[in-house]
């Protein structure tokens, strides 16, 4: 039978059937963060099951509120730390080395083809990316993922998403995943997996791919997913090289991951991306989506820069084509939160770093700060955010705040106008 | 057997979020009690009074898409230290619906027709779940009385049965 990429992972890793409809998968990496593992850690010790099924198996960083900013997010960390120390887990990243999650972790080449990756967050789906099936859980998913290794499914229907026709100048992977949550709106792919393919894709780096699958969530996807290509094996090359000779041996073994050309899909949708304009949010969901253009003028108080969405190197050049030799409006704070220490390091290097600041940004250290409300730029009431982040709840970024979502070059062309405007009036 | 059912507190929309059940500034509480006064805090509907309104509930009754959004499990247990332990929606979002199941609670879907009766209850109605019939059994206050069959796919069963997959976990893996 001819099988979608998921369901041969699914295939691949099958522990029981608990009933017709019910899967339970052996997982490959438990992914940890200092909000939501905690209270997983606690509960474990409560019950008399303070185990893990594999310290190589699991990741932790601590990322959402760091350095801590109160004694409740410092007692989080101290959880984690104390934690990943008693079962000798390695890959642990706290301040120094840490970064957010999303963002860090297939830096560190820990997410491969044909894994299953669970975490106790909802963007777990970005790790799809790498042809994995990666999915959010909650805590008591994350307590069994991390004491047995295994996480229960409903088989994974699919839903294909064709990206055809070429991107225009200044128009990128963020529009393309906001224009397809427009039309299929914030519960279009409840309980399926939105397979992202087409010659777009396919000529996406694994950044634009990660921003692609980071946003499935948004619209109800279990898993984002894209097919492992070349662009896959060389950004994972330096952690292959003990499995194998030469990149295009690594291509070929990936291939057996691929959909099979008549695999079953409960949907299909193709987006032209030729003629598709920036877009940007409008309301509280993140199906209330317009061109820029259809906001011209909106003033904006704050503009962010960060997050598992957009705070990767190549959306940080994004944005410096915008900034160079230019201010942000007086009025506007400007937010940069590069999301890795590595992004960091980097931007430093190729002088993005001092463009953000001349320009007249604050840069914080990575973390998810300000995405999440919590720390490092929260919304006063009334108060309006340009931000690269994912979602635009209300409430988010600061009770009563307002959030308009969009690309990271939309996001530079509000801050330096002072309001949502079109970033393309600027290259 | 667990007892389900009770009071329905009708929450009239679509799409209600787990920002919306509980705000990401209480994440950092490590008990489940502390979240009890900040159930639905952040929900703003035409007449509904989070502070006033959830007294004496036990049941939900939504609409489509319930509990989109985080991952947070937070928004299961604000609801179970609120003594509410079944939500009855159109659809759910996947963790949402997962995390409910997963802590021994119950998430029932029904048809938007179903949906409709039931909102046509009035607050002082009971509404209770028969898990062995699969029946939802309810009864206004003037004597109105509806009776409608769900589905439930037999291992969320399981799981409520177990107390949780912890529970069911533990044993078989
Ligand atoms: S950057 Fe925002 S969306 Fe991403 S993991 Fe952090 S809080 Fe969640």
């Amino acid at each position: 039978m001819e099988k979608t990429i998921a369901e041969k992972i699914f295939a691949a890793h099958l522990r029981d059937t608990p009933s017709s409809t019910n899967v339970v998968l052996n997982i490959d990496v438990v992914l940890c963060h200092e909000i939501t593992t905690p209270i997983a850690i606690t509960d474990l010790e409560a019950k008399g099951l303070d185990r893990v099924f594999d310290p190589d198996k699991i990741k932790a960083v601590i990322d959402h509120v760091t350095p801590a900013k109160d004694s409740k997010t410092a007692t989080q960390g101290k959880i984690m730390r104390d934690w990943a120390r008693r079962h000798n887990i390695k890959d642990f990243f706290d301040i120094g080395s840490n970064g957010v999650c999303h963002a860090l972790f297939p830096e560190k080449g820990f997410i491969r083809p044909g894994y299953t990756v669970i975490m106790g967050d909802s963007h777990t789906c970005t790790h799809g990316a790498f042809g994995a099936f990666a999915a959010g859980v909650g805590t008591t998913d994350l307590e069994v993922g991390i004491l047995k290794g295994v996480c229960s499914f409903r088989e994974p229907k699919t839903m294909k998403i064709n990206v055809t026709g070429s991107l225009p100048d200044g128009v990128y992977a963020k529009d393309v995943i906001l224009n397809i949550i427009k039309q299929i709106s914030v519960n279009g792919a409840t309980d399926m997996v939105m397979e992202f393919a087409g010659p777009v894709v396919d000529q996406m780096s694994m950044e634009s791919r990660m921003t692609l699958c980071n946003m499935a969530i948004e619209a109800g996807g279990t898993s984002g997913i894209c097919m492992p290509d070349r662009t896959t094996a060389e950004y994972l090359w330096p952690f292959l090289q003990d499995s194998y000779a030469t990149v295009d041996e690594a291509i070929e073994d990936f291939r057996k991951w691929h959909s099979d050309p008549d695999a079953d899909y409960v949907a299909e949708l193709t987006l032209d991306v030729t003629d598709l304009k920036p877009q940007v949010t409008f309301g509280y969901k993140p199906d209330e989506v317009k061109d820029v253009t259809e906001m011209e003028g909106m003033p904006v108080d704050q503009v962010y820069i960060g997050s598992c969405t957009n705070g990767r190197i190549e959306d940080l050049r994004e944005a410096v084509r915008i900034l160079a030799d230019r201010k942000i409006a007086p009025t506007v704070r400007g937010i940069l939160s590069p999301a890795t220490p590595a992004v960091y390091s980097k931007a430093m290097e190729e002088g993005i770093i001092k463009i953000f600041m001349d320009a007249g940004f604050c840069v914080t250290n990575p973390t998810c700060g300000a995405c999440l409300g919590m720390s490092n730029g929260v919304l006063a009431e009334g108060e309006v955010c340009a931000s690269t982040t994912n979602r635009n709840f209300n409430g988010r970024m600061g009770k009563g705040g307002m959030v308009h979502l969009m690309s990271p070059l939309s996001a530079a062309a509000a801050a330096v106008a002072g309001h949502i405007t079109d970033p393309g009036k600027y290259l | 057997m667990k007892k389900f059912g009770g009071q329905p507190l009708f929450l009239d929309r679509n799409d209600i979020n787990t920002d919306e059940i509980i705000p990401a500034k209480y994440l950092t509480e490590n008990s489940k009690e502390a979240l009890k006064p900040h159930i639905l805090e952040d929900l703003h509907l035409e007449d509904f009074d989070a502070g006033k309104d959830i007294t004496g509930k036990s049941i939900i009754v939504t609409k489509a898409n319930f509990g989109c959004g985080s991952s947070r499990e937070h928004a299961v247990w604000v609801f179970e230290v609120n003594d509410i332990n079944v939500v009855i929606a159109e659809s759910f979002a996947r963790i949402f619906r997962q995390n409910m199941f997963n802590c021994g609670m119950l998430a029932i879907e029904l048809p938007r027709e179903d949906i409709d009766t039931l909102f046509t209850l009035g607050t002082d109605a009971v509404v209770r779940v028969d898990l062995e019939q699969n029946k939802i059994i309810a009864e206004s206050s003037q004597g109105q009385k509806i009776n409608i069959t769900f589905e439930l796919n037999s291992f969320d069963r399981e799981l409520v049965q177990a107390g949780g997959w912890l529970a069911y976990a533990d044993k078989k893996y």
